[in-house]
């Protein structure tokens, strides 16, 4: 299975999901730079963590106007997976592929720490490997990321069961001390109607060994691996 | 020339007379700007090169010394660790943001000018009392501008330290280390060799920003320090990791000779001592510097310290290359001018000549100064007051207490979670432990660094106190299992003018030039920041070591925590404590004095030789550094990271407060596994260290008692408390 790791200008996770991809999940893996107008051959696209183009103006605002953001709309039009982790988000939120938008976190500082997560839907791609109420470990490092949808918005996206991932503690009770920024309803990560386009503020790309504090970032990349290839094996049976 | 002309510009009349005799005429404005900021302190380290020179800045790893942006180290295979500090002081105390966020901009152009990879920062900040809604405002300020600019650019800040004194109030330190690793052969200098290669500068635009910067940085701080203000610079972190990604291009393409950052005195550094380093001369044209805004003098132009500009010296047949990649960065390279034979540095501006300078008389001319020093009043009466003195202290309980919570020992945990320190998937240990890791994944190797300073230590004692830094920073290095390969440091003192400060500076810097050389580890850069004094009263003598160690392997590094109940814990190495200039003395009587226990350093380097050999062996469950808080606050920090008791049986020979409290050098305590606790003591025994077991992990409570008093007996939830809100309390 092929993955693609998108680089804008001020992107800083490209390299994180290159190497898991690559020397943990071992998939080929190519980074693909924003000027490129064509997606090539990739089976899923990573739209990395960063600060595109600073994130100045607003996290995301920018590069959401790049050259390459047309080619993901219509990949995901296809059905491609596309998965935007951090400012990756907050590229799609831009760029009108995910639902709501991620505010300033409400302690107004960045934050980077280990945070426990829900699964609330596992019949995603980018969720299958894990039950739904499995807690996983996984951190995350932002400035932008207390996520906001209005209400009628809300509803319907709990109705679809497009909410992935909320804050909880670390067995799996929503409280408002574990939701490090303010999200929400806890959100931590959305899909869209779809369910092949996802983004999260926690960073699986940054979970993937023991030694660097959690594995359970696996759990993410071994979801997308196994819906590729059940869907080949569809394709070929 | 007017008199008050060279004397604003903070020259003396004897440099000015110099000058007039280094270039055989009165220079004009354009020029004696240029003198003015690369004779400043802050660039010509008038008052400190003839101490510097104590230091050992050679040895077998050695690359490339003192001189160049960063020290280079070898560490095998191929590869180099590239490392320096600096400070960013004088900014910081009137622009608190910006002044930290471009001296983490800074020391990152450092690294990479040479062609490194930047793969780490760290930091040591000094603060006044948070008590002060100023002292709050600066270091919020600080924090929140370190991570500003470390997190946009994706580098993970890792490490530090932080303390709070008085004598910081109105001049913070803010002290940035950056990190870097590159293939050897891929090192490139900041020299401009090769007459006819062109001279490019790429980046920002050169605006008014930070003119005279390192004049500021020369002078002691007062209430006019806010109308300085204009001399602090802005960053753009976002422009900062474009140049990052295209310079270490064009470097690993090979397609340029020299590389040199523009940092303090802008284009007028870059300039002369690239010239003087190659023993060439250059010539510009001042009207192709891209600048922000129209009418910009041509000294001006010069001084500017605009951030995010890099000179490259480059073969002409190569500049469609290199022009060619920085566009794909959305960069715009400008080609100045040309390197010449004839040693002078020649700008023209609007077709008219404006500098006419030999490069080496601008940036290496300046005096070398041997100023008065003499030993403070203070020293001897100091000294001569004893800690145990003062009346017993009954409740060690609370005193425990006490000093967890207090903000110089408290978790920092508060600071670092606003600083991305995962980044780069390469910490392997983060903040918080005795030193950082960072693995290399291309070799397997790991990096550990610390930084470590006491201005508490080296205010009461410079030469032992500086022999106690250099100790610290090694031996945290060591805790993790790593060799000290080399150090950087940054020396942050008063006045040098002042006898008494120029004493002390004098004394700190011999007392670290010891250190290194029977710790055989060598100084391979730094900086020095004179001037930190505000109203005329100056900061505690603060150098600061930033240390480098090397791990064969990452996997093999020790951590602080204790793990395994039933492990047994030992302490290693000397006995001698002391209270003065103790975290107790100040935290429980508010008092800084006394002598401090000294420090053989024969003992020390065999003690890191022991912990590193028994952390390779896999002997040892954890391992952790003595400092601050003595035993009990490293007992106490050792269950906090692990989340479990230790039960310690302890004889006190002497007053408690002095056994638990009581700080020295060259103790660490460690956690062995039952089955292999006879095999690390009969292995320290014969390396001639003193080792004593002293209790095991075990429970949920630290308890330590001497014979049958209970000296200390506490949940280690409740000291769970005090350790890690203490931050959140006060600043929110």
């Amino acid at each position: 299975m092929k993955f693609g790791v998108i680089v804008f200008p001020g992107s800083n996770c490209d390299l994180d999901a290159f190497h898991l991809i690559r020397d943990i999940l071992q998939q080929p893996v190519d980074y693909i730079s924003h000027q490129t107008a064509d997606l090539a051959d990739c089976d899923a696209v990573i739209l990395p963590g960063g600060f595109s183009y600073g994130d100045y103006l607003r996290s995301g605002a920018i590069a959401r106007f790049s050259k390459i953001m047309p080619k993901v709309a219509e990949f995901a039009a296809r059905g491609g997976l596309v998965l935007g982790i951090c400012n990756g988000f907050q590229v799609l939120t831009e760029a009108g592929l995910l639902p709501g938008a991620l505010y300033r976190n409400d302690n107004l500082q960045f934050r980077c720490q280990q945070v426990s997560v829900r699964v609330e839907n596992s019949d995603t791609p980018f969720t299958n490997a894990a039950s739904r109420g499995a807690v996983l470990k996984i951190p995350i490092a932002h400035g932008d990321g207390n996520y906001f949808a209005p209400p009628e918005l809300l509803q319907q996206m709990e109705k679809n069961r497009q909410i992935l991932f909320r804050y909880t503690d670390e067995k799996g009770k929503t409280r408002i001390d574990a939701n490090p920024n303010g999200s929400l309803d806890q959100i931590a990560g959305v899909c869209n109607e779809t369910g092949n386009v996802a983004g999260m503020m926690p960073h699986p790309e940054r979970a993937g060994e023991l030694i660097l504090g959690s594995a359970d970032g696996l759990f993410i990349f071994k979801s997308i691996l196994n819906h590729f290839l059940s869907k080949e094996a569809v394709k070929h049976g | 020339m007017a008199e008050q002309s060279w004397r604003q510009l903070g020259l003396t009349d004897q440099e000015y007379a110099m000058i007039i005799e280094q270039i055989g005429r009165e220079p004009n404005l354009v020029e004696l700007n240029m003198y003015s900021v690369m004779w400043s302190e802050h660039c010509s380290y008038k008052h400190s090169q003839s101490a510097l020179k104590q230091f050992p800045t050679s040895g077998r790893r050695v690359i490339q010394g003192p001189g160049e942006n960063a020290g280079v180290v070898d560490i095998g295979d191929g590869w180099a660790a590239v490392f320096k500090i600096e400070s960013h002081n004088h900014p910081s105390a009137v622009e608190p943001y910006q002044g930290a966020a471009t001296g983490v901009g800074g020391i990152l152009r450092d690294i990479f000018t040479m062609g490194a990879q930047p793969v780490a920062f760290l930091n040591s900040l000094r603060f006044g009392n948070l008590e002060d809604a100023r002292g709050r405002y600066l270091f919020d300020g600080v924090v929140a501008g370190i991570g500003g600019y470390g997190n946009c650019v994706g580098i993970p800040t890792v490490g530090g330290e932080i303390y709070f004194e008085d004598c910081y109030q109105g001049n913070p330190l803010v002290n940035a280390m950056c990190v870097g690793i590159m293939p050897l052969e891929r090192l490139v200098l900041g020299k401009a060799v090769g007459v006819g290669n062109l001279i490019v500068l790429v980046g920002a635009r050169t605006g008014r920003d930070g003119i005279h910067g390192v004049t500021f940085a020369s002078e002691e701080l007062s209430q006019a320090s806010e109308e300085r203000r204009p001399a602090v610079q802005v960053g753009d972190p976002f422009l900062g990791k474009l140049l990052l990604e295209a310079t270490l291009e064009v470097i690993e393409k090979k397609l340029v000779v020299g590389v040199q950052d523009l940092g303090g005195a802008g284009l007028t550094c870059a300039l002369t001592e690239t010239a003087a380093r190659a023993g060439s001369g250059i010539t510009v044209e001042l009207d192709r510097v891209p600048l922000r805004e129209a009418g910009m003098h041509p000294f001006e132009i010069l001084t500017s310290e605009s951030q995010e500009r890099m000179l490259l010296i480059v073969e002409p047949d190569q500049y469609k290359a290199v022009e060619a990649v920085f566009r794909r960065w959305e960069l715009s390279p400008a080609v100045l001018g040309k390197v010449t034979a004839d040693g002078q540095v020649i700008a023209r501006f609007k077709g008219e000549e404006v500098v006419r300078v030999p490069a080496a008389s601008v940036s290496g001319g300046a005096p070398v100064y041997n100023p008065e020093a003499q030993e403070p009043e203070y020293f001897k009466r100091l000294a001569s007051l004893d800690p145990l003195d003062l009346p017993a202290v009954k409740d060690f309980n609370k005193a425990l207490i006490s000093i967890l919570s207090s903000p110089d020992i408290a978790s920092k945990e508060w600071v670092w979670r606003r600083y991305d320190f995962m980044v780069r998937t390469c910490t392997v240990q983060g903040p918080g432990g005795d030193a950082a890791v960072i693995r290399h994944r291309e070799s397997g190797k790991g990096l550990a660094m610390a930084v470590d300073g006491n201005g508490r230590y080296v205010y009461l004692n410079p030469y032992l106190g500086g022999m106690l830094a250099v100790a610290e920073a090694t031996r945290n290095v060591s805790c993790v299992g790593a060799e000290p390969i080399g150090i950087t440091d940054c020396l942050n003192f008063g006045n040098p003018e002042k006898p008494e400060i120029y004493w002390q500076f004098k004394q700190a810097v011999a007392g670290m030039a010891e250190a290194c050389r029977v710790l055989e580890v060598p100084v391979v850069g730094g900086n020095v920041s004179f001037y930190n004094e505000v109203e005329g009263e100056a900061i505690y003598p603060t150098p600061v070591v930033g240390a480098v160690g090397l791990l064969d392997h990452y996997e093999m590094q020790a951590k602080s925590a204790f793990v395994q109940e039933g492990d047994i814990i030992y302490l290693l190495g000397a006995k001698e404590v002391s209270l003065g200039g103790s975290q107790f003395l100040k935290k429980i009587h508010g008092q800084l004095y006394g002598k401090m226990a000294g420090l053989n350093l024969n003992l020390e380097k065999q003690l890191q030789d022991l912990l590193r050999y028994l952390i390779s062996e896999k002997l040892l469950q954890s391992a952790h550094d003595l400092a601050d808080g003595g035993l009990a606050l490293a007992l106490a920090e050792s269950c906090l990271a692990g989340g479990s008791g230790a039960i310690i049986k302890y004889n006190c020979t002497s007053r408690p407060e002095l056994e638990l409290f009581g700080e020295g050098p060259s103790r660490v305590l460690v956690s062995v596994s039952p089955e292999l606790g006879e095999r690390v003591k009969s292995i320290a025994t014969e390396s001639g260290i003193p080792v004593e077991e002293i209790g095991i992990v075990q429970g949920d409570l630290l308890q330590i008692t001497s014979g049958s008093d209970s000296l200390i007996e506490m949940k280690i939830a409740l000291m769970e408390r005090a350790y890690r809100e203490v931050f959140t309390w006060i600043m929110e």
